[in-house]
């Protein structure tokens, strides 16, 4: 609570017609942090980055962005970068040309174009008309022109979709970067693994609901460690799921294997037991699962 | 307002908007223009709706602006599908989000885009201006139209005048074309009512009934273009067609200022 924050929201509510598209929303992001913003399509995350952008009125709630209330969005705009909903240009301007409109409007030094064209690789590519770039490149100028205001903060909404492998890595990279100059950072993606690993806050949401708001190192302590158990006689499943749990650990059957919570230092006890019930065991591996299966198990799919 | 109208400017360059927006006034006053001096002897009529314009009138000192006068209604088309077309494709381009983010107040962004639209209107009418009046002057030769009362002080007010009048009647057919774009977010829905309401709607209603182009915006904008007419006094269709326009902006633009922008 000590930190500056850069946004925070309270019971903060969008209802479309009868759908809640966001539903009393809670969460704050510490200044100069990469926060993840994840959830599964239509579960409320362009909703949420329009009203913190002044685009839409909440329906309930507040919220503050670098300090200022969102219904002053003039306040905090000139400091706010963002990319909704990816990337959207005149078509039959060139990159150059749609950045050039952008900061003309802002008010922001046009000779700084060319340095966020070679930021996002599309230095070459600056004097080709938009519509010939491909879907990786549009994306690209969508976050040349929210770096134009050299911002405090970077609102970026699923700037990996449409990019392969390498790109998702680059973009990263970039994100890092600006993170460890002192840009805060606020991201959404559909897909967790795709920023998990340098988002070092996160907050979830499944159906308009905020699932969790928190540190990422908070969502790794709940992930519990698994052993999975692979009898060679699949008729002793069951047997070995009642050793597990009459030793106090949860346990499930997942294709053929026993997936058991718990630490690896169980494994050696697990063993022991099954051998003497007279179960051999064809493998037993302690496994790590992913943030994606244990938000999956979290949100109960 | 400044940095909506610079940003503005940008957009409106771009060479396919010129040379288009170029081609549509070019043919727009050829085609009014020459129809007007060579159908001159024409018993069908050379003007508007089948009015006769004879060598007499021609020659007046006024003779020289009428191909210009005439062709404003058209020009105004134009000038409405290009700025309905312009308002409009910030929603479908989904650009208009990105315009908020960097100005915020709406108002600034609407009147940035109103003053763009009436620079652009300028440029558009000193085009038609000019090739009316060398049109005007190569057509005279061919059908031995006078031209003499033509270079005469008065020949060159009533330009000035008409100029005038064109860009006002203009500028109020882009706003009419903005006003469209705001209330219908998409370019094809605006320019084809726009050009429904304008050309068929107006258009035949006004043929067929008496005096009811009294109450029509854009009627009302092709006689201020003319300086007024027999039936129809300039001052009337000045106020009349303007104060139709500037209450619906004003509808427009609270509509505007209120509106979730969640395209
Ligand atoms: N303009 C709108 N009108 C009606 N419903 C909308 C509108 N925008 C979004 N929604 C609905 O709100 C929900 C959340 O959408 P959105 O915020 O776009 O989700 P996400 O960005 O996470 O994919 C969805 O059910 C969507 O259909
Ligand atoms: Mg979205």
């Amino acid at each position: 609570m000590s930190s500056p924050l850069a946004l925070d929201v309270a019971d903060l509510s969008k209802k479309y017609g009868d759908r809640m598209a966001l539903s009393h929303a809670n969460f704050e992001v510490p200044m100069g942090s990469i926060c993840g913003f994840v959830g599964p399509n239509g579960s409320g995350k362009t909703t949420t980055i329009r009203m913190l952008l002044g685009l839409i009125k909440p329906t309930t709630g507040s919220g503050h962005v670098l300090g200022e209330s969102i219904t002053e969005p003039e306040k905090y705009l000139p400091r706010v970068g963002a990319m909704i909903e990816g990337p959207a240009f005149y078509p039959a301007l060139t990159g150059l040309q749609n950045l050039t409109v952008l900061a003309k409007l802002g008010g922001f030094d046009v000779d700084s174009i060319q340095k966020l064209l070679e930021i996002v690789g599309l230095a070459d590519r600056g004097d080709s008309k938009y519509k010939t770039y491909s879907l990786g490149m549009k994306q690209r100028l969508g976050i040349a022109a929210s770096l134009l205001p050299n911002p405090k903060l970077l609102v970026l909404d699923e700037p990996t979709n449409g990019l392969d492998p390498a790109g998702i890595q680059e973009i990263r990279n970039l994100l890092r970067k600006l993170a460890d100059a002192g840009t805060t950072v606020f991201v959404s993606s559909h897909l967790l693994s795709e920023i998990e690993m340098i988002s070092d806050h996160l907050v979830m949401l499944r159906l308009g609901k905020v699932i969790f708001s928190g540190k990422t190192s908070e969502l790794l302590a709940k992930q519990l460690p698994v052993i999975v158990a692979k009898p060679s006689n699949t008729d002793d499943l069951n047997k070995l799921v009642k050793i597990a749990k009459d030793n106090g650990h949860d346990a499930k059957i997942v294709d053929q294997n026993v997936h058991v919570t718990g630490a690896a230092d169980y494994s050696a006890q697990f063993n022991k037991s099954a051998f003497d019930a007279g179960i051999i065991l064809e493998s037993l591996t302690p496994i790590r699962p992913s943030l994606e299966d244990t938000f999956f198990e979290m949100t109960g799919d | 307002m400044w940095n909506v109208f610079r940003a503005e400017l940008t957009k409106l360059r771009r060479p396919s908007l010129s040379l288009s927006s170029i081609a549509a006034v070019t043919f727009v006053v050829g085609l009014v223009t020459s129809l007007l001096f060579l159908l001159v002897d024409s018993p069908e009529g050379n003007g508007e709706r089948g009015v006769r314009i004879g060598r007499e009138v021609l020659s007046l000192p006024d003779g020289l602006s009428i191909g210009f006068s005439n062709s404003a209604g058209l020009l105004g088309i134009v000038a409405l599908c290009i700025f309905a077309a312009q308002t409009a494709q910030e929603y479908t381009y989904g650009t208009l989000r990105n315009l908020l983010v960097r100005q915020p107040s709406r108002m600034k962004i609407l009147i940035g885009k109103l003053v763009a639209m009436k620079l652009f209107a300028i440029a558009m009418v000193t085009l038609a201006a000019i090739l009316s009046i060398a049109l005007s002057y190569l057509f005279a030769g061919v059908k031995d139209v006078s031209t003499v009362a033509w270079s005469i002080n008065d020949a060159q007010m009533a330009v000035l005048r008409t100029f005038i009048n064109v860009l006002i009647a203009t500028i109020g057919y882009g706003i009419f074309g903005m006003i469209l774009g705001l209330l219908f977010r998409s370019p094809i829905s605006a320019i084809s009512i726009g050009v429904i309401w304008n050309l068929i709607i107006e258009g035949l209603l006004s043929a067929f009934i008496t005096n009811i182009d009294k109450y029509f915006p854009g009627q009302l904008l092709s006689i201020v273009a003319q300086g007024g007419n027999d039936r129809i006094s300039y001052q009337y269709s000045l106020f009349t067609s303007y104060g139709f326009l500037v209450a619906a902006f004003i509808i427009v633009a609270v509509l505007f200022k209120k509106r979730d922008v969640a395209n």
